[in-house]
């Protein structure tokens, strides 16, 4: 009950009003389709060098919390997901706007996000102490292959082609060893005097979630998307809440779903919204009235949605493998202010782990209560046109990425990093496992050289690295989910040819 | 035998550079002294290596999905934007000024792919002053609240 102690801290002014700030801007840049919670939290990191550890991370904790959650208010009333995760949200939240329930969409889904949320939360509060204190048994060559872990689920699950989202990983890992070796000082892959500090993580973050988004926009050219907000009619908050009550089944389900998805690896919010919503079909006894405007789709959707954020940060905050590209982000605004995360986090800094954490709890009930206020002013912000959105996100990322060494270098990584990204995505590879290589580059490298001295100084390196039960545990995981998905990536591709044989 | 479609044959010069990449890394890796130095990047770029030229054999072999690419419009469409964006970036920001710079690209950008009518005068007042609201923003939150010193150059 250690996070009792400090819960007065989410209290001090300064703290509460960045609470605040980060839950209503999130629901706003949440209902914005085309600025997902990643490039939202991405964009918002410079804004945190100034402040301490404890208030970036609630800011950036706030802001990651509430645009999963705000991403609901463009999906139920312009039929436009504000991000992946708000996908099955779509399928009924809409239709019950049409049906002139948008009001009562709105309701249901930021209550169920609530309580999915908070129990995820409470999750995040028992796991991670326990987590952590588990990971003091990990020497350098399990933090090497946890590392590895990170990058290989993160490409093998997070992407539509295991190989490229492998091949993702290892140019992450590869960009992470530009510059000067750390132990020799010799130049690593320095081919442009920008790149001699390395490759600064911030600006590399901004690039790869912002910069494709930008070009995006672009090419869809002089089009307005001609979006139609429905009017939102008025709705009695106790008809909401006993429309929650009489669907408890869902909300479990929901919850249930997304907390364990949450706590996978690489595994986002977008699946699990749409595995709480099949789950939640498969065991309604009305399930044909999904698809139909049926609240219990809402609810399931959204309370997956909100209950996998506080678990995807469990194996972060212990074992520095972020749970969701969000998390990633995340990972990098902890180390900017000097902490790792892992028993160093509660040991060393306590006040910053558990203020962050009780913050993400009270920031629950900030969303649902403002998110029921702010979703008219939301939805007229989703309306703001791309032209506008994209020389807003790249003036941002211009000066974001400037503001993080006052390094024109940064600048330049930041946009050829950004304009690589587009293209390759265009082409089946994915940004997440990229940046999860980038991120735990540093750590693998770290534990490899450390590791590589101990192994010559006894067993030698396969015996160090490939022997004891730990080491053969993790590798079978890493080995597990590579084969898992190129298993779920071919039955997917004969289930695609026969429905193109069908068709 | 037909000629490749336009996604694929873009997949294929899209790997066939990642393969390029790679077998770069690989050979910096395993040439460049010292050794030790370069230990992780021979483990990741001989992994690296094998994914990508894989990867480029699957795309010339027309084994793979090979994604939506880019079409002759979507091209066009970006192209006026992204050059205007890599000025900014790589010449004007530090040429003319980060604010001048971000002034011009910003409203250069809105009035390109603004889908608001050219003809209007309305439309134009619009644009200026979205523009003029978007620097004062910009200026307050890093000039004023983060005290980021930009370079100011040509003009401000």
């Amino acid at each position: 009950m250690e996070f009792l102690f400090y819960m007065g801290d989410v209290f001090t002014p300064i703290n509460f009003g960045l609470l605040l700030l980060g839950t209503i801007g999130g629901l706003i840049l949440g209902a914005t389709p085309g600025l997902s919670p990643t490039m939202a939290v991405a964009l918002l990191i410079p804004f945190t060098f100034q402040l301490d550890a404890a208030q970036g991370l609630i800011l950036l904790g706030a802001a990651y919390t509430s645009t999963v959650a705000g991403g609901a208010v463009s999906a139920i009333l312009l039929k436009i997901p504000g991000a992946p995760a708000n996908i099955a949200t779509t399928l009924d939240g809409h239709t019950m706007a049409r049906k002139g329930e948008g009001a009562k969409a709105l309701q249901i889904s930021f209550l169920a996000s609530a309580v999915g949320g908070v129990f995820g939360v409470l999750l995040l509060i028992f796991l991670t102490p326990v987590l952590a204190q588990w990971a003091l048994a990990f020497g350098p060559s399990h933090l090497f292959w946890l590392a590895i872990l990170g990058v290989t689920v993160i490409g093998s699950l997070d992407s539509k082609s295991v190989v490229k989202g492998l091949l993702s990983g290892c140019i992450g890992l590869w960009l992470a060893t530009i510059g000067f070796d750390d132990i020799m000082g010799a130049q690593r892959f320095i081919f442009h005097p920008a790149l001699g500090g390395g490759i600064n993580i911030i600006a590399a973050l901004i690039g790869l979630f912002a910069i494709p988004q930008v070009i995006t926009m672009f090419a869809k050219g002089r089009h307005n998307d001609g979006a139609e907000v429905i009017e939102v009619q008025k709705h009695p908050i106790g008809g909401a809440i006993r429309e929650l009550l009489r669907n408890k089944r869902a909300m479990g389900i929901g919850t249930a779903s997304g907390s364990i998805i949450g706590l996978i690896p690489g595994v986002g919010g977008q699946i699990a919204g749409l595995v709480a919503y099949d789950q939640a079909k498969k065991f309604s006894p009305e399930r044909e009235k999904f698809g139909t405007g049926h609240s219990e789709g809402v609810i399931a959707a959204e309370s997956a949605n909100n209950a996998m954020v506080g678990p995807s940060l469990v194996p972060l905050l212990t074992l520095s493998i972020p749970g969701s590209p969000t998390a990633a982000v995340l990972l990098g605004g902890l180390l900017i202010h000097g902490i790792f995360p892992g028993t160093d986090l509660f040991d060393n800094h306590p006040d910053v782990a558990w203020t962050f954490i009780n913050s993400m709890l009270i920031g629950q009930v900030l969303m649902c209560l403002f998110g029921l206020y702010v979703a008219g002013l939301a939805a007229k912000v989703a309306q703001v046109p791309q032209s506008v959105m994209a020389a807003v996100v790249l003036g941002l990322a211009v000066f974001g990425s400037y503001s993080v060494q006052s390094s024109m270098g940064d600048v330049y990584v930041m946009a050829a990093l950004g304009v690589m990204m587009y293209f390759l995505e265009r082409f089946g590879f994915s940004a997440a496992p990229l940046v999860l290589g980038l991120i735990l580059g540093p750590i693998a490298e770290a534990n490899f050289i450390q590791g590589s001295m101990i192994a010559n100084a006894t067993d030698g390196m396969s015996a160090y690295f490939l022997g004891g039960g730990l080491n053969l545990f993790l590798i079978a995981v890493v080995i597990a989910s590579i084969f898992y998905s190129a298993y779920m990536e071919l039955r997917s591709r004969r289930y695609t040819s026969k429905e193109e044989i069908m068709a | 035998m037909s000629a490749p479609s336009l996604p694929r044959l873009q997949h294929i010069i899209g790997s066939g550079i990642v393969a390029a990449v790679g077998i770069w890394v690989a050979f910096v890796s395993y040439t460049q002294q010292p050794s030790e130095a370069f230990l992780f990047p021979r483990l990741i770029s001989s992994v690296f290596v094998v994914l990508a030229l894989w990867t480029f054999a699957k795309a010339c072999l027309g084994w793979t999905k090979v994604g939506g690419g880019i079409s002759v419009r979507q091209f066009t469409n970006l192209l006026p934007g992204l050059i205007i964006a890599l000025i900014y970036i790589f010449w004007a920001a530090k040429g003319l000024g980060f604010y001048t710079a971000t002034t011009l690209a910003f409203f250069i950008l809105l009035s390109l792919y603004d889908p608001a009518p050219h003809d209007a005068v309305r439309s134009w007042l619009r644009r200026i002053l979205i523009t003029a609201i978007f620097m004062v923003v910009i200026y307050g939150l890093f000039a004023k609240l983060l005290t980021v010193y930009t370079p100011r150059e040509v003009f401000f």
